[in-house]
């Protein structure tokens, strides 16, 4: 049935003849296709492809609203929408705002940042199966693609950003010193969120269903983090270890901690305890963890 | 050069060049076997309640069916070398270079190269809602070039691709694209780099006359650059006129494999005693 054509042999003597492929593959340095690199060659391979992270990211902000006509228009107007969404339900509506000073900017805050990490959840679900075609045709460290997808998020959140700064500005708030607060907490939110988009972008490559469920979850996850409500006054109230436990939800605490940098009118007393330790804290298990769980099944991306 | 030297030179090419002397492993694969899980074969996986009562039943899945796509292959491929793949349709020509690829892992038997082979098929979008120009400087940022060496190549990438032949296409959206002025982009982009072990399906097939040319002469290039270049195409001719050496696949098996002519005149043979 098989025909092998021996042109070789006929000709040169073949110094190999007679060694296993195995043994073949290793006289010559080959190794097995397709294996996950060490942590540190991985690391090195992500470092390398830094150019691509930013160009991505911007490419994807620029395409973003390119098929709408207001165009970029929208960056600045899909947060203002949002806020003036929940502004409309639980301010005027429901009046919850009761108790809490200067509630337009404490909402537009908490549902600015809140946002952040949850494009980060929703996009890093989704950034292994919308990118199969790039996955299959070139090769690169995939961590860069969740990786990108939070530096796009946070090229966005600086828009908005600046938006709420006029917001502030524009409910009678004055600037003060705490505003340079605004850069590190800033920077320890994109490290969570990104260790975040990285841990969902494995748990969605596996399991597409995760993409159906991942709303309900965000829900969720925006009710508990006080987008539009105090936590603190509820955590009070609270068993001590449910308090606790409220309090040391991330997204609460980069919350919090962004009210406190803008708002002169959020006293230090009101934040969680220990609330610089937990951010760094999340940073660095959200960030850390995150890549270690996504460069654990590296090999496994785009396969099938 | 006019259109009719260009068709000539695509008729009557130089053919390929001949079998490399020295003998440097790049490839080696060893007794592989690949096997697709396919869920859903069945039928029940539509309906909702068929969904549920299965979930009841605990059952894993509808219809989980295994298709043996490769049944124990094992060659060596060598620097300068271009191999062919041939076979009829779902003989396991694209399976294969996938493997070897790292894109699927073998069920039984190992797959050793050299460096990271790269895989380019036709089915392979890049991203299509950002324009020609910008996935040309991603696609070689992703392959981790810096700035600097996309500057100095897009000229050569865009002029290869021939994208720009009928007006300015490079600065409109991919998904406006034809299917064979993406794939010619997309070739011509993973051509730009030397790749160790670069691995073509069928990508050739979809350009015009001019663009195979030159793809065909690109894909000497890269071989007299010491890579391997593997070539799946239906196309005999595309075959003959790039590949020194050819595997031909039936079945997931290895049917023949040996110098280009030997082979591809052994397959003509087959097809047409077959039809």
């Amino acid at each position: 049935m098989s025909t092998v054509f021996e042109q070789r042999a006929a000709g040169v003597a073949d110094p190999d003849a007679g060694l296993s492929p195995a043994e073949l593959a290793a006289k010559y340095g080959l190794t097995i296709s397709g294996r996950r690199p060490s942590l540190v060659e991985y690391t090195k391979q992500v470092w390398q492809r830094r150019y691509f992270i930013g160009a991505y990211a911007t490419a994807k902000l620029m395409v973003q609203y390119s098929s709408s006509k207001l165009g970029q228009v929208w960056q600045v107007l899909t947060p203002l929408l949002n806020a003036g969404v929940y502004f409309l339900i639980f301010d005027l509506l429901l009046g919850i705002s009761k108790g809490i000073p200067d509630y337009i900017p404490y909402l537009c805050t908490g549902v600015f940042v809140f946002n952040f990490t949850q494009a980060a959840v929703l996009s890093g679900t989704r950034a292994i199966s919308d990118n199969l075609g790039l996955i299959r045709a070139l090769h690169f460290p995939r961590a860069s693609l969740p990786i990108a997808f939070t530096v796009n998020q946070l090229q966005q959140l600086v828009v908005s950003m600046g938006v709420l700064g006029v917001i502030v500005l524009v409910s009678g708030l004055p600037i003060t010193v705490n505003w340079l607060l605004i850069v590190p907490v800033l920077l320890l939110q994109a490290t969570f969120n990104a260790g975040l988009a990285m841990f969902m972008a494995r748990i969605g490559a596996k399991t597409s269903d995760m993409a159906q469920l991942m709303p309900f979850i965000i829900r969720t996850w925006m009710y508990l983090s006080g987008v539009f409500w105090s936590v603190s006054s509820v955590a009070a109230k609270l068993p001590h270890v449910a308090g606790a436990l409220i309090q040391a939800n991330p997204a609460l605490i980069y919350i919090e901690l962004m009210r406190y940098s803008l708002m002169d009118s959020v006293p230090a007393s009101s934040l969680p305890h220990h609330v610089w330790i937990m951010a760094v804290a999340w940073a660095v298990v959200g960030g850390l963890g995150g890549y270690v769980f996504f460069w654990k099944a590296e090999e496994e991306y785009g396969r099938g | 050069m006019d259109d009719q030297e260009m068709i000539d030179s695509v008729l009557a090419p130089e053919g390929p060049p001949p079998a490399p002397t020295e003998k440097i492993p790049t490839v080696v694969v060893d007794n592989m076997h690949i096997v697709y899980k396919v869920y859903g074969a069945g039928a029940g996986k539509g309906s909702a309640t068929g969904a549920l009562s299965r979930i009841m039943r605990r059952k894993s899945s509808p219809a989980l069916t295994e298709v043996h796509a490769v049944k124990g292959i094992s060659f060596t491929a060598y620097k300068g070398e271009a191999v062919g793949l041939i076979g009829s349709n779902g003989s396991g020509k694209s399976t294969t270079l996938a493997a070897i690829a790292g894109l699927l892992p073998p069920a039984q038997g190992a797959v050793y190269t050299d460096g990271q082979p790269s895989l380019l098929g036709v089915n392979a979008a890049l991203m299509n809602d950002l324009t020609g120009e910008r996935n040309v400087v991603l696609g070689c940022l992703a392959m981790g070039m810096t700035y600097a060496e996309v500057r100095e190549k897009y000229q050569d990438i865009v002029d290869f691709s021939g994208i720009n032949e009928k007006g300015d296409f490079i600065s409109l959206p991919m998904r406006t694209y034809s299917s064979g002025m993406g794939a010619r982009l997309r070739f011509a982009i993973s051509a730009a780099r030397t790749h160790d072990v670069l691995m073509i399906d069928e990508a050739l097939s979809t350009g015009d006359a001019a663009f195979r040319r030159r793809s065909e002469e690109r894909i000497r290039e890269l071989r007299k650059e010491a890579g391997t270049v593997f070539l799946v195409s239906h196309s005999n001719s595309t075959i003959r006129e790039t590949c020194n050496r050819t595997i031909w696949l039936e079945h997931g098996l290895i049917r023949a494999d040996g110098p280009t002519e030997d082979v591809v005149q052994e397959y003509e043979n087959w097809t047409s005693k077959r039809s």
